[in-house]
């Protein structure tokens, strides 16, 4: 029996007796359940505007300068991007929906809701990554859809595809947790998008096969995880990648578990969010 | 076993301010327990250590015995806090509000659905229960935090000045709801601006100032400590000087008013037995300031006068 029910019978109320592990997943489903509620409330917001942006990108690099860049790793140029611009839907929404979500939690106070609650930690942390995949994923599968209407896929591996969007907006969720427990302001929480994730993203391969790069270029690119992201995804989908998919999963696996228990680490220590 | 037991407890913020210094505290199960200080005594500071808002500096906390560092989700669970500041998500309804957070507490939603409508109802917001909370009066939201610290039912409620900003009518009626709360077994902790209210609700009291308990109490002792009380009689026909009566110190205000300072070994029945012997008729008479309020402003002067002593 957890303390809330004894609260209650201690009260002498009859109450339903939720062991810890049972109050603990009623915790993480009620914060994931928030966020999922968030999303499709504002989902002019959160699922509309990838989809424009993704139609964008197929008119006008698809279409208009695909036809003149011609095939790329044995797949035309529409079918090649389209993997890469699916995992870059799920990269940027998993990562802005956890880090807007979460620090406007904390701007505005609500978080203490959660605060003052006997959630562990780990579990808040692992709710609103959870409602970071959620996003992310969903307008993956918005992504996924526009893209239909301008290409053909196959999949080539269901659960190496999967797996690779699965972990991969994990890693940004998470990214964005601790970026959003970490800020002090709204340009904090906008800085790490705009210079670090941007730029990971458009010279992670979503665009283009590393192997059209200098050697040297090869080597840099190879340092980037949103590479080895869209790689892993980009073999799910077509059968090709630019790195060893192995190690790409190796990486995703091993960011997840490190960002987790770093993201735990400073909520453990108030780091961010108590003084 | 105390509802809460509070040994050394420090707080140094990070910029050097050392909020809380050595605070030791019992609270006792079933109290209705008030804590005074004037602005940034460390009231506040203690609450948010309390609620894991704050982190301590060193000292140790428990809650019907659980440790708050050892045993947390025990802790915790037995807690409910009303802070000071608003911090609802503006955007939410009450219903959605207090059901999200009977989820944090592990409650099932069919429970936590039911015990919404009886906290809502009982703070009359069971009506407004679909409104965004951006839309309620400012006394609304307060009422809704009281419900949204209670969807779990803790055995400590804790309440960091619940009725600032709410108009007298309001703050009646949530009086008459915490005193039906704690007589109904629930301990809980106030700590307000407003004197009338902790003499009116509390039965132990704990005056803090500059991060120091300086005064725990039961209210009626502490009450008793007063050695004189300034009355005002307003009477029906005016006087041009103050009357003379031996064993009291009597002022004229103005024409109409008398201030009349009491001891404790005086009795009322002397004094107006005196007064209608001179022909002088009392239309009414109130205390001069709060009583406790008095005492408040004695214990803290004197606090303030032992630090700048030490000082010196």
């Amino acid at each position: 029996m957890n303390a809330t029910a004894e609260n209650a019978h201690a009260a002498g109320h009859v109450a339903p007796l939720p062991t810890i592990g049972q109050s603990r997943w009623i915790g993480f489903r009620t914060i994931l359940a928030r966020e999922y509620g968030r999303v499709i409330r504002i989902w002019g917001q959160t699922l509309v505007p990838s989809a424009v942006t993704s139609t964008l990108y197929f008119v006008i690099f698809g279409s208009l300068i695909g036809r003149r860049v011609g095939p790329m790793g044995g797949f035309d140029y529409m079918q090649y991007i389209a993997p890469g611009l699916i995992m870059m839907a799920v990269i940027t929404n998993s990562y802005a929906n956890v880090v807007s979500s979460f620090f406007s939690a904390k701007f505005q106070r609500f978080l203490e809701e959660i605060m003052v609650s006997p959630l562990p930690n780990w579990v808040i942390v692992a709710g609103y990554v959870g409602g970071g995949m959620a996003r992310g994923l969903m307008v993956g599968v918005v992504v996924t859809i526009v893209s239909l209407l301008f290409t053909h896929l196959q999949v080539h591996h269901w659960a190496a595809m999967l797996a690779a969007a699965v972990l991969t907006s994990a890693v940004f969720s998470l990214g964005g947790f601790i970026n959003a427990l970490l800020a002090k302001n709204f340009d904090q929480v906008n800085w790490v998008p705009t210079f670090i994730l941007v730029p990971l993203t458009y010279f992670g391969g979503v665009f283009y096969s590393i192997s059209m790069l200098p050697a040297w270029a090869q080597q840099v690119s190879i340092a980037n995880p949103v590479l080895h992201m869209v790689s892993a995804f980009r073999y799910g989908v077509l059968g090709t990648a630019d790195v060893h998919v192995g190690t790409a999963f190796g990486i995703m696996a091993l960011s997840t578990v490190l960002l987790f228990g770093l993201a735990v680490g400073l909520m453990n220590r108030g780091i961010g969010l108590r003084e | 076993m105390h509802a809460l037991s509070v040994r050394g407890l420090v707080k140094t913020y990070r910029n050097g301010v050392q909020a809380l210094k050595g605070v030791d505290l019992d609270v006792e199960q079933g109290d209705f327990f008030a804590m005074l200080g004037p602005n940034g005594a460390g009231k506040s500071t203690l609450i948010s250590i309390l609620t894991s808002l704050v982190n301590k500096s060193a000292g140790r906390i428990s809650v019907f015995g659980h440790d708050l560092d050892r045993d947390m989700e025990a802790a915790k669970a037995c807690i409910g806090v009303v802070p000071q500041e608003l911090n609802l998500n503006q955007f939410e309804t009450p219903e959605t509000i207090v059901v999200n957070q009977a989820g944090f507490y592990g409650i099932p939603r069919a429970l936590a659905r039911q015990r919404a409508e009886k906290y809502l109802a009982a703070l009359s917001l069971w009506e407004h229960r679909h409104k965004i909370a951006r839309a309620l009066s400012g006394g609304m939201k307060r009422r809704l935090m009281i419900a949204r610290a209670l969807i779990h039912e803790p055995r400590l409620l804790v309440l960091d000045e619940p009725t600032a900003g709410v108009d007298i009518e309001i703050r009646r009626s949530m009086w008459e709801f915490l005193r039906e709360l704690n007589a109904a077994g629930t301990t809980i902790i106030l700590t307000t601006h407003y004197l009338e209210e902790a003499e009116s609700l509390c039965r132990n009291i704990a005056i803090i100032d500059g991060g120091r308990i300086v005064e725990v109490s039961r209210m009626d002792r502490l009450l008793r400590k007063l050695h004189s009380e300034s009355l005002m009689l307003t009477l029906r026909h005016p006087l041009t000087a103050a009357p003379v009566l031996a064993g009291y110190h009597i002022a004229l205000v103005d024409e109409h008013t008398l201030e009349v300072e009491v001891t404790r070994d005086r009795n009322l029945n002397d004094l107006f037995a005196t007064l209608s012997a001179d022909g002088i008729e009392v239309l009414s008479m109130r205390n001069k300031v709060n009583r406790l309020e008095e005492i408040f402003m004695r214990l803290v002067d004197k606090s303030a006068a032992v630090a700048a002593g030490a000082r010196s």
